[in-house]
């Protein structure tokens, strides 16, 4: 089984281009599952055709221990096993310490046993890594590879380099690698070209660069994948591409985040000022 | 046997020995612990590190924020419910350990004997605990219809956020009672006394000042920084009261909320634990125009002198002619059971690492039975408690300190004592002595090593060199230095004795050590097979 974990800078588009490309995999006949690590459980909501979901944290709260691995994993589009871990409102108690409870939980309950055959795990993983709590699938070899969605704006690559940090912290004491980044495009002048070289400087690649197209937001208004909504466009070629990427992929790295100083004259070199 | 020093010519330098132990540590960890361990000098007052971030690692005697503000200041307090908000074992390894003694009135409340405790969980932590924090309080109230709930703060919910403050105002509006919290987090600060602060901020805003009650007695006085151990507090309760001095409250043994909140209305504030309350003392003065003095109960040469500047504040020939009669009395008890005991003691060592004032005061006991003190030192007092409170100017307000809040008080116009500040004024001219303490190394033996924060290796070590009679310290040191073959007095809880402040307690003490410094048992504490062998014998080889 492969596990694979995608971070991001807040809004990327984290949870849909993971959805999207799970379907992707499963189209390809993958069996996978998709731990959704965000206190508003939304991960899964394209794949589940909506937010009907209980979440991890909601049913154990209710249950208290008498809970089941069938109370909390629900089947989606073409088999698809979908978690949502859940946590608290914004603002209240530690959505961190939530994520590690929920994780725990599911390893308690089997959900990785043998009879599921799974082939694919995706953690998809709020924001910035924060804290503790939101490391906690690239810890103690929850997670083994690293996915970051990034675009070509200052800020989603910053984020991109801290992550790289923490991946780093993780990578030297446990077995997570960085897999590549993912370019979820905002036409942003020279896009491909300046994170193909923010790649080539972390030590990874840009594993695929998706194009921007408000097919995705139509699919989503519809809670559904580009694949599923709309097979024949050319965005589910996209998503298909980047699952057969990354299905493929077998460049997996210890990163080596840059400078602040070397992130900046990445943006001049390429970016708007030049 | 072990040779003893020999201290008739005064305490060895002991220079060679804190070399010793310095040179133990990394350069970073050596060159601060070196400011922390002093040799003294009476006469020229040498500068002492205390109150700074103990080396992790390290086996400190310290505790935590939390433990200061509940376990030490609240703790005592009979008619409050000390709610502590988080896991469960913060609240039950603070609940009465240190053996904090209370004397309810008939019919009166008193939950000391009750832990009270919101036993957070994992939901709790993810979810935010303040739902469970009001339902806990709710609870409390319905059960025991109380006057008032404090909350207390553990490590965790200062990290998920919950908001004490706003529950307990919440609170205080549905049940109509007074509820406080505070932010007291184990890591607050860098040791219990950070949580001190915080507990002296929290009663100073939430309950003194909270009635003024009209005057009953003609002298009335509050007792700031004693804790009832073992009884302490009744002793000298004892004594006010023959005396006629109306003891009005005490923060905080034997105490209720219900005293504090009219404790503005004394005339005197005495100090006896420099360390954990002088916040009380100093806010008091200011709002209200109360003078405070330092004064110290441990030891009877000590509870005289004190006594007596109490009378002498209040230069009342009747109650100076009663103090006096007490003095004689009580002293011609305690002189019987010196002349008994002290032969036997004289010329013993102690040492002592305590406190923020026991480690003081305590060497007054010591003294009055020929005992010398050889080293000692505090857990957690700040450069005051030290050398004296003439250095607070020129005390470093670090990060840490700066951490905790100082609350700015302004005069109460119409509650202020005006006379007070007069009389205090008048006093100050004759060379009467207010807000001030002289601290413990003025009072210390040249060469007596002054030790902060002490941990496991130095304690080893003093303990080669000095040899001591007796150590005096917690349970955390107690059975390490037994092992030593030294008997470990408890000064928190007393082990299971006290009372030791007044008269009778000074007694009391005097009779105990006459007992630990009298017994041959600490002679046996190594094994006889570690000096002999236990079965001398001899074998011969058959050719």
């Amino acid at each position: 089984m492969r596990k694979v974990a995608i971070y991001g800078k807040g809004g990327i588009g984290k949870s849909t281009t993971t959805q999207n490309t799970v379907a992707g995999l499963v189209e390809a006949g993958k069996n996978v599952m998709v731990v959704g690590c965000d206190p508003k459980a939304d991960s899964t909501r394209l794949l589940l055709g909506g937010l009907a979901q209980k979440t991890v944290l909601d049913t154990l709260r209710e249950e208290g221990e008498d809970v089941e691995l069938d109370d909390i994993v629900r089947e989606g589009y073409n088999g698809v096993r979908c978690v949502e871990s859940g946590g608290p409102e914004p603002g209240v108690g530690c959505a961190g310490r939530g994520i590690i409870t929920s994780i725990n939980l599911l390893e308690q309950l089997g959900a990785w046993d043998e009879k599921f055959a799974i082939d694919y795990t995706f953690y998809d993983v709020l924001g910035d890594v924060v804290c503790g709590g939101f490391a906690m699938p690239i810890r103690e070899g929850k997670a083994e590879e690293i996915y970051i969605v990034v675009s070509g704006e200052m800020m989603a690559m910053y984020a991109a380099n801290n992550i790289c940090k923490g991946i780093k912290k993780y990578a030297e004491a446990g077995g997570v690698r960085l897999g590549g980044l993912i370019c979820n495009s905002r036409n942003v002048d020279n896009e491909s070209a300046m994170i193909e070289e923010l790649a080539k400087q972390l030590g990874t690649q840009m594993i695929h660069f998706v194009p921007r197209d408000n097919m995705v937001q139509r699919a989503e208004i519809n809670r559904k994948t580009v694949i599923d909504y709309e097979p024949e466009h050319n965005q589910a070629n996209e998503y298909r591409a980047l699952a057969k990427a990354i299905d493929e992929n077998e460049m997996f790295v210890i990163p080596k985040p840059l400078e602040i100083e070397e992130l900046e004259k990445l943006l001049i070199d390429f970016g708007i000022a030049n | 046997m072990v040779k003893k020093k020999d201290i008739t010519n005064g305490l060895p330098d002991p220079s060679e020995l804190m070399e010793e132990i310095i040179a133990k540590y990394p350069p970073k960890i050596a060159k601060k612990r070196k400011k922390a361990l002093v040799a003294n000098n009476p006469d020229e007052g040498p500068e002492i590190q205390a109150n700074v971030r103990t080396i992790p690692g390290i086996i400190t005697q310290r505790g935590c924020t939390y433990a200061g503000c509940k376990g030490v200041v609240l703790g005592p307090t009979r008619d409050i419910i000390n709610l502590v908000h988080g896991p469960i074992g913060c609240s039950f390894y603070a609940w009465l350990t240190r053996r904090n003694q209370t004397k309810p009135a008939e019919g009166e409340d008193n939950f000391m004997t009750y832990a009270f405790s919101t036993d957070m969980q994992d939901e709790n932590i993810v979810f935010g605990g303040e739902a469970k924090l009001k339902d806990a309080i709710r609870e409390a109230y319905a059960i025991f219809q109380p006057k008032a709930i404090g909350i207390f703060s553990t490590c965790p919910v200062g990290l998920i956020g919950d908001d004490v403050h706003s529950v307990a105002r919440d609170m205080k509006a549905e049940l109509g009672i007074n509820i406080f919290g505070f932010s007291c987090e184990g890591y607050r600060g860098v040791s219990q006394s950070a949580g001190h602060h915080i507990a002296n901020n929290g009663v100073f805003t939430h309950v003194v000042g909270n009635n003024d009650r009209p005057r009953e007695g003609k002298f009335q006085v509050n007792l700031l920084g004693e804790y009832n151990i073992g009884g302490d507090a009744f002793e000298l309760e004892r004594l006010f009261e023959e005396a006629g001095i109306t003891l009005l409250s005490t923060f905080s043994g034997n105490s209720t909320i219900k005293s504090m909140e009219y404790s503005h209305t004394a005339d005197l504030n005495m100090v006896m634990c420099h360390r954990s309350i002088n916040y009380i003392a100093e806010m008091m003065e200011e709002k209200y125009g109360i003078p405070w003095i330092k004064v110290n109960f441990i030891g009877a040469e000590s509870t005289a002198k004190s006594l007596k500047k109490c009378a002498e504040y209040f230069d009342d020939d009747e109650l100076t002619a009663k103090v006096d009669a007490i003095i004689a009395r009580e002293t011609t008890k305690v002189e019987a059971i010196k002349a008994k005991v002290k032969p036997k003691t004289e010329g013993k060592l102690a040492m002592m690492f305590v406190g923020g004032s026991r480690a003081h005061h305590y060497q007054d006991l010591f003294r009055e039975l020929g005992v010398t003190t050889v080293s000692a030192g505090y857990e957690f007092a700040h450069r005051d408690d030290y050398e004296g409170r003439h250095v607070i100017p020129n005390i470093k307000i670090d990060a840490d300190t700066r951490n905790i809040e100082d609350l700015t008080v302004t005069k109460d116009e119409e509650l202020y004592r005006g006379d007070l500040a007069e009389k205090k004024k008048a006093l100050l001219e004759k060379g009467y002595r207010f807000s001030d303490y002289d601290g413990m190394m003025p009072e210390m033996n040249k060469n007596a090593l002054v030790v902060d924060d002490v941990n496991h290796w130095e304690t080893e070590k003093l303990i080669e060199f000095y040899k001591p009679d007796v150590f005096c310290a917690g349970i955390k040191e107690k059975y390490v230095v037994q092992k030593y073959g030294v008997p470990l007095k408890q000064l928190h809880s007393y082990d299971y004795g006290g009372p030791y402040a007044g008269f009778e307690g000074a007694i009391n003490f005097y009779v105990e050590m006459e007992r630990m410094l009298g017994t041959d048992i600490w002679k046996l504490v190594d094994a006889p097979w570690k000096h002999e062998p236990e079965i001398v014998g001899s074998f011969a080889i058959n050719e």
